[in-house]
């Protein structure tokens, strides 16, 4: 493939303009300090209903979308188009969820889930659990990303390291400087582009391939030649797209990305508008989607990888170049390059925020102050960026929608703990840290039991968990993450009896009923709100110190 | 401060009739059997699809719905 300049001047230009503003939107806004979690890290939890949307869709619909979920519909047809059930019910399903969240940690200064369970349940070692658990979950997902903005490039004809470590250094170096205010700002930007190009591709490429009609018989007729894969479900695939389904959908709102956005939030009405505003974003996903089938119809044929296998993440990119003039598909490949900047800066900051937390200020360096706590979070996010460079280089499954449905089997473990306790107290911390045992164990054993037969590899090739290797006659898989929340859920559910039975002491709840209520009591801002925080509670008292205080510590 | 929020609580909680629509929109696109079938096509789009798609405009329709019902009230209101 030949570099096209045309092709690369836009994108260029576009990639670095959107790189400036990300550098630029630390004076969005301008807080009295970035040296500050909740600045830094939740942009003065001050968002209102339009910025918070374009915050949660620019991190909830990343380049995973764009690029894996498509080249997954070019492979497998219907059985890839699961991320439309997906998000169709996340939204209805977490409505309630995420109001409580919002509100408990509106009232207690919460700033991750983690900070959540330790109030909830009292317990240090859950807490670190699911800190770590988020981190974990968060790595594969970034590595997509990266791989996403690589396979962009590699269409354009720009071979080797260079520019994706490029790419990476300016992620890395605007998530340092203007924390959550950055993803945000771009996010707008993001989202034009990508409306723009979706909106250009779904209403221009049937027109040139002849229609949808034309579109779906030659693809059916490309799938009814393979043994697997095809226009309609297969009848013993059935039950895994709709595990597949619920269980990302189950896993979406509990990584630290995607709660950091929720909690960026400015009330519960923010929150709860978003739940009906954010399906507008599911529907693009449908249509991105269908470029699965487009590019088959298209004739594509993926680029070859350094090993000699197709890179299927190139399947999207080769079909812009194909139908597009040169000058729009450069504009197409900066959408899905920035589309990949957003969530992975989102992550990363929300995993620091994590490490910073619950990991950092409750093991290393208890009592530090709020300067320095900023401080960390900025190193942290740096270094889970390099994780998931060491991620893309350690799993290697058939298709890369895989990284993403590996870290929502892990980060699904979370379930018990934070969205089931945000409605009742049942359980015990000994019984969910048993259930987490559990539950990540098998979820880690049935991921390595997995093989991927493109490659041959005989571990940790997919997410498709075949019933028969536990003893059930059947030839239909299910997604792991459903099995192991399920090991999770018993587990939990016994040993939470077993310890009550024994007369194990239970952590204190420091939550009240009321808390999962609290609302702005007028429409306020930043500071006003700072003071009705109860400062009462140790993990309150770390935040709700108010901007106030900062100055004596700088 | 408390008193303050007391106030605000009173006509304020998380239960409704209205969220049992939350339920339906959520489990509707779990029913493979339903939808699993070319026909009928809407503009060469399999059944498939385009009824997926619309389970998505069916979500945001209950999603604004509840809101609407139930999410408004209490005095931090916004515009």
């Amino acid at each position: 493939m030949n570099t096209d300049t045309t092709e690369a001047i836009v994108f260029t230009l576009l990639f670095a303009t959107v790189a400036g503003l990300g550098f630029a939107a630390a004076r969005w806004r301008r807080p009295d300090t970035m040296d500050d979690i909740d600045e830094w890290g939740l942009g003065g939890r001050r968002l209102g209903s339009w910025m918070t949307w374009f915050l949660i869709g620019g991190d909830l619909y990343t380049a995973y979308t764009f690029v894996a979920i498509p080249a997954l519909v070019f492979n497998v047809g219907a059985a890839g188009f699961f991320s439309l059930p997906d998000l169709a019910i996340v939204y209805p399903m977490v409505y309630l969820v995420l109001v409580r969240l919002w509100s408990v940690s509106y009232a207690k200064g919460y700033v991750t889930t983690a900070d959540f369970v330790r109030g909830r349940f009292g317990s240090r070692t859950l807490a670190l659990l699911v800190a770590i658990t988020g981190i974990l979950a968060t790595l594969p997902y970034i590595a997509l990303q990266l791989l996403c903005i690589e396979a962009v490039l590699k269409t354009m004809g720009v071979d080797g390291q260079w520019p994706v470590v490029l790419a990476f250094v300016v992620l890395a170096g605007f998530t340092y400087r203007s924390g959550l205010r950055g993803p945000t700002v771009i996010a707008i930007v993001k989202d034009t582009l990508v409306y723009l190009v979706i909106i250009a591709a779904v209403l221009y490429i049937p027109f040139k391939l002849g229609g949808w009609g034309d579109i779906f018989d030659t693809a059916g007729k490309k799938f009814s030649g393979e043994s697997s894969g095809g226009v309609l479900l297969a009848s013993n695939n059935q039950l895994n797209y709709a595990s597949l389904a619920l269980g990302s959908a189950l896993g979406l709102f509990l990584f630290p990305h995607t709660s950091t956005g929720a909690l960026a939030a400015r009330s519960r009405n923010v929150v709860k508008r978003n739940m009906a505003a954010l399906p507008v974003y599911s529907l693009i996903v449908g249509f991105i989607a269908l470029l699965g089938f487009m590019a088959v119809a298209a004739g594509v044929t993926p680029l070859m990888r350094d090993n000699g296998k197709p890179d299927n993440n190139t399947v999207v990119p080769l079909l812009f170049q194909q139908v597009f003039p040169h000058w729009f598909t450069g504009i197409a490949f900066a959408a899905i390059a920035v589309a990949a900047l957003v969530p992975a800066s989102v992550m990363s900051i929300g995993a620091a925020n994590t490490f910073t937390r619950n990991i950092y200020m409750e093991y290393v360096r208890p009592g530090a102050d709020k300067a320095h706590e900023a401080r960390v979070s900025k190193v942290a996010s740096l270094l889970v960026k390099f994780g998931a460079l060491v991620c893309t280089l350690l799993l290697d499954p058939q298709f890369s929608t895989d990284f993403q449905l590996i870290g929502n089997v892990i980060i699904m473990q979370t379930l018990p703990a934070v969205a089931l306790g945000l409605f009742v107290r049942w359980f015990h911390r000994g019984g969910l840290i048993a259930g987490w045992i559990a539950g990540m164990g098998s979820g880690l054993w049935m991921l390595y039991e997995i093989p991927n037969p493109a490659t041959g590899h005989a571990h940790f090739g997919g997410s498709a968990f075949p019933l028969s290797k536990i003893g059930l006659s059947t030839g239909m898989p299910v997604y792991a993450g459903m099995l192991a929340l399920l090991v999770n859920l018993v587990v939990a559910i016994a040993a939470t009896v077993v310890c009550r039975a024994a007369g194990l002491p239970d952590g204190v709840d420091t939550t009240r009923p009321t808390d999962y209520l609290a609302d702005l009591p007028e429409p306020a801002h930043g500071p006003v709100a700072d003071t009705l925080r109860t400062p009462a509670e140790p993990v309150a008292a770390a935040v709700a110190e108010g901007p106030a205080s900062e100055e004596q510590h700088r | 401060m408390t008193q303050n929020r007391t106030a605000t609580r009173t006509h304020r909680s998380d239960r409704s009739p209205w969220n049992w629509l939350l339920l339906v929109a959520a489990v509707m696109p779990l029913l493979t059997f339903v939808y699993n079938s070319d026909r009928p096509r809407l503009a060469g789009i399999p059944f498939f699809y385009w009824f997926q798609l619309a389970l998505v405009v069916f979500a945001s329709l209950c999603a604004t719905c509840v809101y609407l019902m139930t999410g408004r009230g209490g005095p931090n209101r916004e515009h």
